[in-house]
């Protein structure tokens, strides 16, 4: 029972049951539209946490990624002439491009230099859909199409619930394979020490790169999604704050925790809709809920929790 | 040439108060290994403090100071009851720990003042200096030199005084200076509300010229941070010309290139910088120990 518990397959196998089941007892679409938002935001997190919790390298920019995946669907159709089923696959792969280009000169800065330079990143993207207002609409975004796949309009929150369900499920069963092979392993000798891994013979440039990649990807399919569940897509996707977000999630869930990423998410995108209704005191809970999760439980909340459970049943 | 002149001038004054952010995220970086995202919270409690205060009819002074005292308290208060219980966590936690506190500082000013934007009245009235055909704000003189004050007073007090000397034994190491008998604790503490004193100074000098309000803070972390890992992050030289570099590149770019993308000219500069010196400007390469 004990090894069953351990082996990130089960955990993938959990999510998939609790993906399938959940509609059951998700009544209302508000409800799904909830459980929809978790799913997106799980899967940046869970590319982000490749990145930041096994290799070790903070990005303060992946908004960046998010928003180029967020404009591909809306552009693409609007002004290019390409239809939403392919601009999702177009805008993944430039964001993997884009992140596959640049991420060698700045993965090569550590720690507090690799923050601003990706946050530097993460603004420039920003403000290309800020300014170029012919394009993108501006500061006041545009409308984004519907998705339609072989004949299936992908429209409504239920749809968006299985869509983006599977790919969580999907992305979280890649992870936890990239994780469990010799790339898992040198990303997280990298993390430990890059001295020691390099020594060791890792080519450290490049798993970092494969993991800023990945993530780079996922974000940006990710915000796909998010434009097309919402029908509008405004430069906030890509902001700075976003970035902030996406980051508080990953580290709130717990760092080097696949189900961390999705508890992040979970806390994170269901405490703002139940605070709402203290409408001015929103900011200052969400604060303090940060500030006392991090004090108790710094490894984050799924980590903390563990060890503290194996401490009990030892 | 005036055009120069106008550019740099108000490149100096932004970037003067860029400079006092990046010193203080330079400070509490020094001290604890904290990086302090809330230090743009000072600034905005700075500005907003005294403007409600002036409002109240406390004359400008006495709101200043008070503003300073309010700043000073909120930045203790943040070390004793977010960072020190957080002892030995890893940096990132800390750092959403310190993001947690600007979103609930945040949070607080937008409830205990109010949502719009404020101007303090200039302190030296409003007529500008002409100097080579531009104009100088008697205020932007005011920010630049209060910035170059501070920043001598805290020279000489890191250097010259027995508890600044403390405070970089602290940041040095911190269990020798445990071992030689300072209170590292206290010492970390105050690095605290020195931080957040000079962020509030900064916020009431450039209040009557950018105006403020409750969300400045945001931005003015971003810049601060990004200043101080530009000039190399633990230098308080790299901070200062850090600072004055963004505000400057910002100026620039804005007048002889594009306003919409001035912040952009900025970050450009500062990638080719990184990419070029990878430990900023001031910055020494750091050796790993394995």
């Amino acid at each position: 029972m004990n090894r069953l518990a351990a082996s990130p397959y089960t955990v993938v196998l959990a999510m998939a049951v609790v993906v399938a089941l959940l509609p059951l007892a998700l009544h209302s679409t508000f409800y799904l539209r909830v459980a929809t938002l978790v799913f997106i935001f799980s899967l940046v997190v869970v590319g982000l946490n490749l990145l930041m919790g096994f290799a070790g390298q903070v990005s303060l920019g992946h908004a960046g990624f998010f928003g180029i995946g967020a404009y591909a669907v809306a552009v693409g159709p609007a002004s290019l002439g390409v239809p939403s089923w392919l601009a999702l696959p177009a805008g993944a792969v430039l964001a993997g491009i884009l992140a596959f280009v640049v991420g060698r000169p700045v993965l090569r800065l550590r720690g507090h230099y690799l923050a601003v330079a990706t946050m530097g990143l993460g603004l420039l993207v920003a403000m290309v859909f800020n300014n170029e207002a012919a394009w993108t609409g501006g500061p006041d975004g545009m409308l984004v199409p519907h998705l339609s796949l072989f004949g299936w309009r992908v429209h409504g929150p239920l749809s968006w619930y299985w869509v983006s369900g599977v790919s969580l499920v999907i992305a979280a069963w890649i992870a936890v394979n990239v994780i469990a092979s010799p790339t898992g392993r040198a990303l997280r000798a990298i993390h430990d020490s890059e001295v020691a891994a390099r020594v060791l013979g890792v080519d450290v440039a490049r798993y970092k790169l494969i993991a800023f990649v990945l993530s780079a990807v996922y974000a940006a399919i990710a915000g796909s999604y998010y434009s097309l569940f919402d029908g509008l897509v405004t430069p906030e996707a890509a902001g700075f704050l976003r970035s902030i977000e996406f980051v508080t999630m990953a580290v709130l869930g717990g760092l080097g925790s696949i189900v961390g990423s999705i508890v992040g998410a979970t806390v994170l995108v269901v405490l703002p809709q139940l605070l709402t209704v203290f409408q001015d005191y929103e900011h200052i809970v969400l604060g303090l809920v940060m500030i006392v999760v991090m004090v108790f439980l710094p490894a984050g909340i799924v980590p903390s929790l563990a060890g503290v459970l194996r401490r009990k049943s030892s | 040439m005036a055009e120069f002149l106008q550019f740099a001038f108000s490149g100096l004054t932004v970037g003067a108060i860029y400079a006092l952010v990046a010193l203080g995220f330079t400070l509490i970086y020094n001290a604890s290994d904290v990086i302090n995202f809330a230090q743009g919270e000072f600034v905005m409690l700075g500005g907003m403090v005294t403007v409600f205060a002036l409002a109240a009819g406390v004359p400008l002074p006495l709101a200043a100071l008070l503003a300073v005292i309010v700043a000073v308290g909120v930045g203790l208060a943040l070390y004793k009851l977010a960072i020190a219980p957080a002892r030995g966590a890893s940096a990132v936690t800390l750092i959403i720990i310190t993001i947690g506190a600007s979103i609930l500082l945040r949070g607080v000013a937008s409830l205990v003042f109010d949502k719009n934007f404020h101007s303090l009245p200039p302190f030296a009235g409003n007529k500008p200096f002409m100097v080579g055909g531009a104009a100088l704000l008697p205020q932007s003189v005011i920010v630049l030199i209060g910035a170059g004050v501070i920043v001598l007073a805290l020279w000489l007090f890191m250097t010259r005084t027995l508890t600044g000397k403390a405070i970089m034994a602290t940041a040095a190491n911190r269990l020798a200076a445990r071992l030689v008998g300072i209170n590292t604790g206290a010492m970390v503490g105050l690095s605290f509300a020195v931080s957040a004193a000079i962020g509030a100074v900064g916020g009431i000098l450039a209040a009557p010229i950018t105006l403020t309000s409750y969300d400045v803070g945001t931005l003015l972390a971003l810049k601060g941070f990004a200043a101080a890992m530009l000039g190399g992050m633990g230098k308080p030289l790299g901070a200062v010309v850090g600072g004055l570099m963004i505000g400057l590149l910002e100026a620039f770019g804005a007048g002889y290139i594009s306003s919409s993308y001035k912040d952009a000219i900025a970050f450009i500069v500062i990638l080719v910088v990184l990419f070029a010196m990878p430990q900023g400007l001031f910055g020494r390469a750091r050796v790993e120990r394995v």
